[in-house]
């Protein structure tokens, strides 16, 4: 009797959290997140704020494969410009030590000019295409970072990248790092959020849905898919400017072509177009291979199968987008 | 560079380039008959040339240290070549069976995502099986070039490119001769008119892997013998350098596959010539770029409607 008393209550108790306003959820959680640290030891923080760098990198690819509904592969170029603008202005290579602050806009502009550069010439390509080239063109970039020696010291990377500060107050361990990384993943969501609703976001779901039509009702097709590549990539550019002061030193082999594969990955995993889905795609993704490490071997193995699984018995994502529910809400 | 543009060392290259041209173009046939019938970028592909080269590997390996290679040089090579291909084959159609069919009717990302599972999972099945390490190709073919002048031509080289035009002969009669032939062009037309004129589409499919792993295979051992050191890794850059190639001659397009294979390889080669050669990956998706802005459907590709 007394169990099913227990269990009632945990059940009314888990319907009630079910059934909060949506906002309060959201406060749970990062009220969560925010007191986490302390209680978790360096390693797991650590841990976390690398799965939340590939937050911010999911929302931002999320932005191009989920809402206009074109496959980038090669979302770790726009990441390697921002790590690597923010080493050359921060850094003793050239001498130059621009604030991080000042940097973050301008490592999303740079990234956000490597996007429309690229999506000039490769936007009017139909989907596969435009999949494969963007995979050449992360090559290209980290063939460069590889070879332009007297930029990028090459494979040697670029060592003692400044680490941002406050005043007087310098963010060193993981930790501050955890809360820095926090507090992007939030803006991020929050940016990619009022995108989605606004009217710059209706279009690209339009234009994903049926671009013909999309066309018809005088969306500027162009205009709209090069509007998504240049801001996903802006989103990549401050998550490679925070990875590269939080690391402190950046190699040609942080930017291989897995980085965009994960992150394509982890968007699928968690439900193409849904930015819950995202963070759940990242820490299914990225945080359970670290955490798996000691069986370092068998890690990738893993991870491949989970892929071609979780295509099959789940194609749509662990939390997959609200949008098709929404949408079908409103015609009743 | 201090290095003088002789015609000689043009017309070395443009052979170089030939024989590598060979090798992406046998893996381009791959790519285009699997996304001619399922429109899907089979990313796994370059993991199906690896086993290939590694299946070609272990026979040669074996019959050179019980040394069969000694008096049956040219049936060992032969041995590996075709246990290569069923090796592959077998894998290719295990992969689709598993993996791809159930995905059949899915959204587009959902097989893409699958074969990069695939690809990961075969890359680290191998390395777990090997250890990680490099394997050298056992050294059997007769050493030996073929000269003209000043330019000569290894016979491995004849034997690579002369091999990968008569495998791709074989493929293009099949396709164009024969009864399953005529069915895998019906069932790249339209799946479901082909069903009801009675063809089993999931056979054509099956029998499509097995012809795309095969040739991906001859290219593994081509591969392993030409370079001599093979790794779980080998597939990944040749993969997409064969996506290229088949992008390069308009994806769907067979004769375009084997035409961009050649234009591939030898705009490589002669690349290098101008250019550093750690820059040789830098020339090709370049080239692929502009072909795809100044001719979006590539040099032989047939106009393919935006939404496929």
């Amino acid at each position: 009797m007394m169990k099913n008393i227990l269990a009632e209550r945990l059940n009314r108790g888990w319907q009630g959290i079910l059934t909060m306003p949506g906002w309060l959820h959201l406060v749970l959680i990062i009220g969560f997140v925010t007191i986490l640290p302390p209680f978790i030891g360096n390693y797991w923080t650590h841990v976390l704020a690398y799965v939340g760098i590939y937050v911010m990198l999911g929302i931002g690819l999320n932005i191009v494969v989920g809402f206009a509904g074109l496959l980038d592969l090669g979302y770790v170029a726009f990441y390697a410009i921002g790590a690597y603008s923010y080493a050359f202005f921060a850094s003793p290579k050239f001498g130059i030590h621009i604030p991080f602050w000042v940097m973050v806009p301008a490592c999303a502009a740079f990234a956000a000019f490597g996007g429309a550069l690229l999506g000039i010439p490769v936007l009017r390509m139909r989907g596969d295409y435009l999949a494969i080239v963007t995979l050449g063109f992360g090559e290209i970039i980290r063939i460069l970072i590889n070879n332009l020696d007297a930029l990028t010291n090459g494979p040697q990377g670029l060592l003692r990248i400044d680490p941002p500060t406050i005043g007087t107050f310098k963010f060193t361990t993981p930790t501050h790092f955890y809360y820095l990384i926090l507090v992007g993943c939030l803006l991020s969501a929050f940016f990619a959020t009022r995108l989605n609703n606004s009217r710059i976001g209706r279009a690209w779901i339009a234009m994903r849905e049926d671009q013909d039509a999309a066309a018809l009702m005088g969306i500027d097709i162009l205009k709209y898919k090069l509007l998504a590549f240049a801001i996903g990539a802006s989103f990549a550019g401050v998550g490679g400017i925070i990875f590269a002061s939080k690391m402190g030193s950046i190699f040609p082999d942080d930017f291989s072509v897995m980085v965009s594969v994960n992150v394509v990955c982890l968007i699928i995993i968690g439900g193409v177009g849904s930015i819950p889905g995202v963070i759940l795609g990242a820490i299914v993704l990225i945080g359970i291979p670290e955490v798996l490490r000691a069986v370092a071997i068998y890690r990738l193995l893993a991870f491949g199968l989970l892929l071609v699984i979780m295509m099959i018995f789940r194609p749509m994502g662990i939390l997959p987008s609200a949008r098709r529910k929404l949408e079908l809400k409103k015609e009743d | 560079m201090s290095l003088i543009l002789t015609p000689e060392l043009i017309i070395t290259q443009i052979i170089n380039g030939l024989t590598i041209g060979a090798i992406y173009a046998l893996i381009a046939l791959g790519y285009t008959l699997v996304y001619g019938i399922l429109l899907m970028i089979n990313f796994a592909h370059g993991e199906i040339f690896m086993f290939g080269s590694f299946a070609g590997y272990f026979v040669l390996a074996w019959f050179f240290q019980s040394g069969f290679t000694v008096q049956h040089v040219i049936l060992s090579i032969v041995i590996a070549f075709l246990f290569g291909m069923v090796v592959s084959s077998v894998l290719g159609i295990i992969v689709e069976r598993l993996a791809y069919r159930p995905l059949r009717n899915a959204p587009r990302l959902s097989p893409l995502i699958c074969a990069i599972g695939v690809s990961i999972f075969l890359q680290n099945i191998m390395m777990i099986f090997i250890k990680a390490r490099i394997l050298m190709y056992p050294d059997v073919f007769p050493e030996g070039t073929v000269d003209m002048g000043s330019i000569s031509i290894s016979y491995f080289q004849i034997l690579i490119i002369a091999g990968s035009i008569l495998m791709m002969a074989g493929l293009f009669v099949f396709i164009k001769k024969s009864k399953t032939g005529k069915a895998m062009r019906a069932v790249a037309e339209d799946k479901d008119t082909a069903a009801l004129m009675g063809i089993n589409v999931d056979r054509i499919i099956t029998t499509t892997f097995a012809a795309g792993s095969s040739l991906a295979a001859v290219a593994g051992v081509m591969v392993g013998m030409y370079y001599s050191q093979i790794g779980h890794m080998m597939g990944f850059v040749p993969g997409i350098k064969a996506f290229t190639a088949a992008v390069l001659g308009g994806i769907g397009n067979m004769p375009g596959a084997m035409l961009g294979g050649y234009v591939l390889g030898v705009a490589e080669a002669l690349g290098v010539l101008v250019l550093p050669a750690q820059y040789k990956d830098v020339i090709a998706f370049s080239l692929l770029v502009l072909i795809l802005i100044f001719r979006p459907r590539g040099i032989m590709g047939e106009v393919v409607a935006e939404r496929a």
